[in-house]
């Protein structure tokens, strides 16, 4: 009964540092920044998470947590206008939505599919909430069962999942989270110091790439690029339709395939790594089996929309549990907020096992009430500004993606203020845009990324353990090793990767890519191939006597690898039209595309060398208005009148966050005012 | 040579005209409107970060014109990074600051080759120390009569950040102590060691006095873990002496002499002290730059006695930092002078030690 007391007392103190004005403000700042992220189509919480990153520092803890569970609750509610409207989803967790939300919106009938999602996405996100207050209750005692043996093996399973489940093809996402592990290990290792992938002569390398850095890289600028290549309004149409009452009374029916699909949601959200891309599809499988007369479904079905609705905001909620108490991310979004809380007030909070102590406890509860009040005002706003919202998607991306070009090299300069964190954003970007292009999984290689760290050490930390107790007694060092929770976690890993292997082929985690000609995606395997090469060559460099800090790169690299030459066999072997091929060039949105993929990088390439030269602000100033003649071929008043707006408002911030700008060549030479230093 | 002087010269004829832009009277210094920069060489996280934002807003009410101070941070290769971009700053005219830890005197004083910094050129204006205790589980701790004679056959588990950190000064004591303690390398802070030794997987640990009072008191009063014994406080000589924090928990000292061959003499006595001092009686300190001039430097020292003498200093400083003592001006200098002045013999000593038992060398 002692925690019962103690957790009451923390749900109380919780209450009290929700309620007021200054994290009520932030809050419903997250959620706006939250529905407008979560209208472009593919900017998901990841993207959005990103972009906030830089701002966290020092901030306020509550009020930071308030601003990103604002954003994250409130993307699987407000992807749903793209996904209705337009049928495209609006980010990877509400793919099923579209398959009966779309025909219901050319059926007329937008406003009911949005108010029943409306309505699933408010319960569900309620019921991932309490789940989440209760499961905090009990969890202490389950936290400290996880030795170092369990966490690794979680961990593991989370990679598995991940990697299995998040594309198609689940060889491709076991290289693809393999080279996030990888990407991980460069820099100086933490146990004994040798570098991997690095050296003394870049020491940008030795301190390893920042999350940051992979987040916008990985996740936000290929989205923007493909976007912005398109040259067009998300929506042409901002009409809505009526129905908003019909869809309420659609979910009411329902109700109890609401709370079944949010129980799903939870359940998969708990399970580390599985996130956002398979939840809404499992919801959408369990809705149909689920229904006596199936022949509505995919024609605009309400049901369609109700299930995957209901089962995507739920696994935020469930997605905290091994976030925060483990510190093994839920999904991809949850890793980037793993390591922005990090940031927040003195910095010394950090998600894991800690959050439970009775210190942390009012902050764990705090995020638990901001999670279901984000869902709720989320929701209002969502019903309220629907209208306002559904001509916001009617105007033309040309016009917000140099703005972002801009948010994305800034942010990406705070994390290590070196003109190397530019660098370091247009290689990854690049790595990323190829990703996507090929139709490797990346919400694995971000994964893979976040865990590189943590699976080494445990690895390294059981190892040294267990040799520790083996030198005592034999058993007592098995016992360590295998103890029952490992030996479930393993038989779990096992069972989805067989289950998975058997029904990849259904899940489509970024949207359905057709195969193309055999050279690009072959030439980037073997890219890809090469670079686990080199990294085994070069971590089997390092001295014997620091075995500890060689053995998981190249253990990782041995599997890369691996599963790069099983992709190549498969590559001779199989047709053209095989999946193994698949490449956004040559069908669908991309290939289709105004403008071509290397003109449009151009352009943030352009203003990554411009800020090199002349600093980050006279840089911008030459991008801004240059993009806004040439590209989006506006008239001269106002292409300088946005790119006023832009650097007023950069200064705004930086002058606010105290933040500086990244200079250029030019400010080694010559002295200058702020902002152009 | 001459153009580094040139630029000093720059540099400060520059602060000099700012100043004087700034206020009418060059005496009396004004820092009104300016922004302090507090560089700290570790991540947001972790103790330096909270020393810092904690005396941040204090300082900027206490310096004359209320500047606004504010604390960035600019971790890499384990503090070497940012002392090394400290040693470069010559603005001395208060708008640059920077705070170093226990963690950036060990490489400096153990001579790693990536140390470009000299705390000989810096100027100290404030320094604060800590203690910490090394505990036991209850089970052990029934075998630890005052003298770890009958700890000497126990396998001992210890979750460690690196024999190279400030775990230097626990190690080397249950060395000498005669005790098998097996290091598990990699943990990224103290609080991880906490979570290994409540889990049983590590059964010896040890925590800086303010973790202590707020992680390990808690496990204490549920019988799950008992106080070994403190690093100790220094006196005013300089000798070891009970830690004012915790004065029913004996020291290294008193339970080294007690042991059988243990001695508080001798090459690895004075190894273990020098290290000591140099990383929990001094550990952190604030320093500005090189050639910063007179007037700031007074300036600032003002401010951090001010910042000490507020009659609520007592009380939020034990919250947020625990009871550490604060020293300030030409006291911080003592102590400074204390924490590096680490004898050659010492540094022999522990370097030998580390590549003998961990194989640790600083190349």
């Amino acid at each position: 009964m002692d925690v019962f007391t103690v957790a009451m007392t923390a749900l109380s103190d919780a209450f009290s540092l929700i309620f007021q004005f200054n994290v009520l403000i932030h809050l419903v700042l997250g959620v706006v920044m939250g529905l407008a992220i979560g209208i472009f189509p593919g900017l998901g919480g990841i993207a959005g998470l990103s972009l906030l990153l830089p701002f966290m520092f020092g901030m306020d803890v509550v009020s930071g947590m308030a601003l990103m569970i604002g954003m994250v609750a409130v993307v699987p509610t407000s992807d749903t206008f793209t996904s209705v409207l337009m049928g495209i989803p609006g980010s990877s967790a509400s793919q099923a939505t579209v398959l009966d939300g779309f025909p219901m919106s050319k059926k007329g009938e937008a406003a009911r599919a949005l108010a029943a999602a409306f309505s699933s996405s408010l319960f569900g996100g309620l019921v991932g909430a309490t789940f989440l207050t209760f499961f905090i209750l009990i969890a202490r005692p389950i936290v400290l069962a996880f030795k170092l043996p369990e966490m690794l093996m979680l961990a593991v399973l989370g990679l598995s999942m991940v990697a299995i489940l998040a594309g198609r093809l689940p060889l491709k996402g076991v290289a693809a989270a393999a080279l996030g592990l990888v990407v991980g290990t460069i820099g100086e290792a933490d146990a004994g110091g040798s570098l991997r992938m690095a050296s003394y002569d870049i020491p940008y390398l030795t301190d390893g790439l920042k999350l940051v850095i992979i987040g916008l890289g990985i996740f936000a600028l290929p989205e923007i690029v493909a976007l912005l290549r398109t040259d067009r309004a998300i929506s042409s149409t901002a009409s809505l339709g009526a129905g908003w009452a019909q869809g309420v009374k659609d979910w009411w029916e329902n109700k109890w395939l609401s709370v079944r699909c949010s129980l799903i949601g939870v359940v998969v959200g708990i399970i580390p790594g599985l996130g956002g891309s398979v939840v809404d599809w499992i919801a959408y499988g369990h809705t149909i089996q689920t229904s006596r007369d199936k022949s509505g479904f995919g024609k605009g079905d309400v049901r369609g929309v109700i299930g995957p609705e209901s089962s995507n905001n739920a696994k935020e909620g469930g997605g905290l549990v091994p976030t925060l108490i483990f510190g093994i991310p839920g999904s991809g979004s949850m890793a980037i907020f793993m390591g922005a809380v990090a940031l927040l007030g003195s910095g010394d909070l950090e998600v894991g096992p800690q959050m439970l102590s009775p210190d942390y406890l009012d902050i764990t509860y705090s995020i638990v009430w901001l999670l279901a009040i984000a869902n709720v005002v989320g929701t209002i706003l969502c019903i309220g500004l629907s209208g306002q919202i559904a001509r916001l998607t009617t105007i033309r991306f040309t016009l917000l993606a140099p703005f972002l070009f801009m948010l994305i090299a800034f942010a990406a300069f705070q994390s290590g203020q070196n003109l190397g964190d530019l660098v370091a954003l247009f290689a990854i970007g690049l790595i990323g845009i190829f990703l996507r292009r090929f139709d490797w999984s990346r919400p694995a290689f971000l994964i893979g990324f976040v865990l590189s760290n943590p699976v080494e050490t445990y690895a390294n930390q059981a190892y040294q353990v267990a040799r520790s107790k083996f030198r005592t007694d034999f058993d007592l060092g098995l016992d360590y090793l295998f103890g029952p929770i490992v030996i479930v976690l393993i038989i779990i890993t096992v069972i989805s990767i067989f289950i998975g292997v058997r029904n990849a082929k259904i899940i489509m985690s970024e949207g359905e890519v057709q195969s193309g000609s055999k050279r690009s995606p072959m030439i980037f395997l073997l890219a890809i191939a090469t670079y686990f090469a080199v990294t085994f060559y070069n971590a089997s460099l390092i001295k014997d006597r620091l075995i500890t800090d060689k053995i998981f790169p190249m253990l990782v690299a041995a599997i890369g690898f691996a599963a790069c030459l099983a992709l190549f066999i498969r590559m001779i072997r199989r047709p053209e039209s095989d999946l193994v091929f698949a490449d956004r060039e040559v069908f669908g949105e991309d290939a289709g595309a105004q403008h071509g993929l290397w003109g449009t990088l151009a352009w943030f390439a352009f203003l990554l060398i411009l800020t090199s030269l002349a600093g980050f602000i006279l840089a911008l100033a030459v991008f801004l208005v240059s993009f806004m003649r040439l590209r989006a071929r506006l008239n001269w008043a106002m292409a300088l009148l946005y790119s006023a707006v832009g650097i007023a408002f950069m200064c705004f911030m930086a002058r606010l966050l105290h933040r500086d700008f990244p200079p250029g060549l030019l400010q080694n030479y010559f002295t200058l005012p702020w902002p152009f230093t | 040579m001459s153009t580094g002087k040139n630029t000093r010269l720059a540099a400060f004829g520059l602060a000099a005209a700012t100043a004087l832009f700034a206020s009418a009277a060059l005496a009396d210094v004004d820092m009104s409107g300016k922004t302090v920069e507090w560089t700290i060489p570790f991540s947001e996280k972790g103790g330096s970060a909270k020393w810092a934002n904690f005396f941040a807003p204090l300082l900027s009410q206490a310096l004359p014109g209320n500047p606004t101070v504010v604390v960035k941070f600019m971790p890499g290769a384990g503090s070497t990074k940012g002392a090394n971009w400290f040693q470069r700053q010559k603005n001395g005219d208060g708008t640059v600051m920077f705070g170093s830890s226990g963690s950036t005197q060990f490489p400096y004083l153990l001579g790693d080759p990536r140390v470009k910094y000299e705390y000989n050129d810096w100027e100290p204006v404030m320094a604060t120390g800590t203690g910490g205790v090394a505990y036991l589980p209850p089970k052990l701790a029934a075998k630890f009569d005052g003298t770890a004679n009958n700890l000497k056959d126990i396998n001992f588990i210890y979750g460690s950040q690196g024999a190279t950190r400030l775990d230097l000064v626990p190690l080397l004591a249950w060395k000498m102590l005669g005790m098998k303690v097996e290091p598990v390398f990699g943990i990224k802070g103290r609080g991880d060691g906490r979570l290994m030794f409540e889990r049983g997987e590590a059964n010896i640990d040890y925590q800086t006095s303010s973790s202590y009072l707020k992680g390990v008191v808690p496990l204490v009063k549920a019988g799950k873990a008992v106080p070994m014994m403190t690093w100790g406080s220094l006196d005013a000589d300089g000798s070891v002496v009970r830690d004012p924090t915790f004065p029913d928990v004996p020291t290294f000292k008193e339970v080294c002499n007690a042991t059988f061959g243990c001695k508080t003499s001798g090459a690895a006595w004075d190894a273990w002290k020098a290290f000591f001092t140099a990383g929990f009686p001094v550990q952190k300190i604030a320093f500005l730059p090189q050639g910063t001039s007179k007037d700031i430097i007074d300036t600032f020292v003002k401010a951090f006695a001010k910042v000490k003498a507020r009659p609520d200093f007592a009380k939020i400083s034990a919250k947020r930092l625990g009871k550490y003592p604060m020293f300030i001006g030409d006291d911080a200098r003592a102590a400074l002078k204390r924490a590096i002045s680490v004898p050659e013999s010492a540094k022999t000593f522990v370097k030998g030690w580390l590549k003998k038992d961990y194989g640790v060398e600083l190349k």
